[in-house]
């Protein structure tokens, strides 16, 4: 399917979301559906580097709460000097070029770094910042602050739905993002650095500058998620923006739904992110993280590949395939001259 | 130095300078110099752990050398990564496949065509034309029919074809194939020696790193023998094998 096909169905899709959740005329779906919305950019972000990359960040939340710190800066900065109050979309803009170029340079500093080593690294970096932004007075410090929300927005109603609908579009331009990258030269790209750096290297991959690119790409739409954050919450303290949740759901998302295509963080997102609201709402706030971590455990073991993989070996378990992978063909094409 | 040694330091496409590694207290190679030709069939031969490999990963780009320097054509390759070497017409395969497991093997062979082939030319080929080239190239190493496996259904030395015919694929003005026949049949090693002379016929020039001695001396024009790090031999594969030097370094004193 061509790019502009597939950006056509997932707005479609998105319409009827929007057009069916206001008809059920309740606000809370739209305060729900953000959070799920918000994790499909987070995961699909996160895919971008640990999924196609390989190298697996551990510092999601602090490039969220980046996005969403300037934000508050943005807000402060406006409603001191009496400023023009700025869109959405341009906050959010902000937000991931600060991210991303806060991206860019973890890519330079972490460098050498993989595996363990760079996932402790990019820990590191969330740490870092979460103290710089403790201290930083000018944004609360770690009392927090206060965003006051506009209570409605022309022609779209209530705030939320502006946030949910804005949101929508973003995590719908995330997913094609990253369906572009797969399929195109950079994604072989990414692909080889996750397999062997060497190799690629060898076969004319510039493995730092691809490296480079990946962690900005996703550090940037991590930002960008984060930036309309203040404005859902109402009240945005540190503790909470670069909390474990955001890490966590980042990771386990991607993984429990597939890490390997854009499919995976998208479906892990949708099915876990919906089912923590659900959890919220039935049994408890606090259930949140128990859902992930079982889920997270199940997968591993039944299946390594996320529900994708699941999937693709359902799929290969065609009999006349079975046939040609026995080991036997194999070796009886061997001795063909 | 015989004449051919002496043609080939004169207008030489590799060029290595008094190549010296170390790694800690460890002098890998010390002190090597090495011409090659364009067009030339150069074998490297030396026991295990004599440096050939670390050779190889130095001139390659893989290993940063400490001392000396190498040159490619006119261009000085000190301080240029592994994938600007490649991009200059420099490839090798890997002593141990390395491919990209994720990727069928007609997507590890598109990888240095998109990367470096492409890049080369300025424009990238159609997609089609992309697919024909890689399919082309596994056949060229009898891999043909498993374009769209996976290299882990592939056995070792299946493996070391993919190796091969990914280094083929950038299209390399020099070929270094780092123990490409270890574990091969006769009739595949045959097979494989028959694709390099070939590739060598079409102006590829080319390093063959080898244990296997009559692969080695019925691919060879030249012969260079590296024994702990040093060079001790570089000649034709005749009087080489007859050095004394050698021989003592093969077979004891």
């Amino acid at each position: 399917m061509r790019t502009p096909t597939f950006l056509l169905i997932c707005l479609a899709v998105s319409a009827a979301v929007f057009a069916i959740s206001v008809a059920l005329g309740n606000d809370y779906i739209f305060f729900a559906g953000y959070v799920v919305m918000q994790y499909v950019v987070l995961s699909t972000a996160w895919n971008i580097l640990g999924g196609y990359c390989g190298y697996v960040n551990f510092g999601s939340a602090a490039f969220f709460a980046l996005g969403a710190y300037s934000t508050v800066a943005i807000y402060k900065l406006i409603t001191e000097n009496d400023f023009y109050r700025m869109p959405m979309p341009v906050l959010m803009l902000i937000g991931g070029v600060v991210s991303g170029v806060v991206g860019l340079g973890m890519g330079y500093l972490t460098l050498r770094l993989r595996g363990a080593f760079f996932a402790i690294a990019t820990l590191a970096l969330a740490v870092v910042l979460q103290t710089l932004i403790v201290n930083w007075d000018y944004v609360g410090g770690s009392r927090g602050a206060y965003i006051i929300r506009p209570e409605q927005i022309e022609p779209i109603g209530s705030y939320i739905r502006y946030l949910f609908l804005i949101m929508m579009l973003l995590a719908v331009a995330a997913v094609t993002i990253a369906r572009l990258i797969e399929h195109s030269r950079l994604g072989y790209g990414f692909a080889t650095i996750r397999d062997d750096e060497l190799a690629a290297e060898a076969s004319g991959v510039p493995t730092l500058r691809l490296k480079l690119i990946a962690t900005t790409i996703s550090g940037a739409l991590m930002g960008m998620a984060g930036a309309p954050f203040p404005y859902y919450i109402g009240y945005l303290q540190p503790a909470s923006t670069f909390g474990l949740d955001y890490a966590v759901n980042s990771i386990a998302m991607p993984l429990i739904g597939g890490t390997t295509s854009w499919v995976g963080p998208l479906m892990g997102a949708l099915l876990l992110g919906s089912l923590q609201q659900i959890a919220t709402v039935t049994i408890s706030s606090a259930v949140n993280l128990l859902i992930v971590g079982c889920l997270l455990v199940v997968f591993v073991v039944i299946a390594p590949n996320g529900i994708v993989g699941l999937f693709h070996t359902y799929l290969q378990r065609k009999p006349e395939d079975f046939v040609g992978r026995r080991p036997v063909d194999a070796d009886a094409s061997e001795k063909v001259p | 130095m015989n004449a051919a040694a002496a043609t080939a330091a004169a207008h030489g496409l590799l060029r290595v300078n008094n190549l010296g590694k170390r790694f800690g207290g460890f002098v890998a190679l010390e002190n090597v110099s090495l011409s090659v030709a364009a067009g030339e069939r150069l074998g490297l031969i030396g026991p295990n752990g004599s440096g050939k490999s670390t050779l190889v990963n130095c001139i390659c780009g893989t290993l940063r050398n400490e001392f000396g320097s190498v040159h490619f054509g006119a261009q000085k390759l000190d301080g240029l990564d592994a994938h600007e070497r490649t991009h200059l017409g420099l490839a090798r395969s890997f002593q141990l496949p390395r491919p990209f497991v994720s990727l069928s093997l007609a997507d590890n062979i598109r990888i240095p065509l998109l990367y470096t082939v492409a890049m080369r030319r300025g424009h990238h080929h159609a997609s089609r034309e992309v697919e024909e080239r890689c399919v082309e190239l596994l056949c060229e190493v009898g891999l043909g029919d498993k374009a769209r496996r996976l290299p882990r259904e592939l056995t070792q030395v299946e493996m070391r074809k993919l190796e091969l015919a990914r280094a083929m694929a950038s299209e390399p003005k020099l070929l270094i194939a780092d123990e490409a026949m270890a574990g091969l049949t006769h009739s595949e090693i045959e097979d494989i020696l028959a694709l390099l002379v070939r590739l060598n016929e079409q102006g590829v020039t080319i390093i063959l790193i080898e244990h296997i001695m009559s692969a080695v001396m019925s691919f060879s024009r030249r012969l260079v023998v590296l024994v702990s790090g040093r060079k001790i031999a570089d000649g034709a594969p005749g009087d080489v094998m007859r050095d004394p030097e050698v021989e003592r370094a093969y077979l004891g004193q």
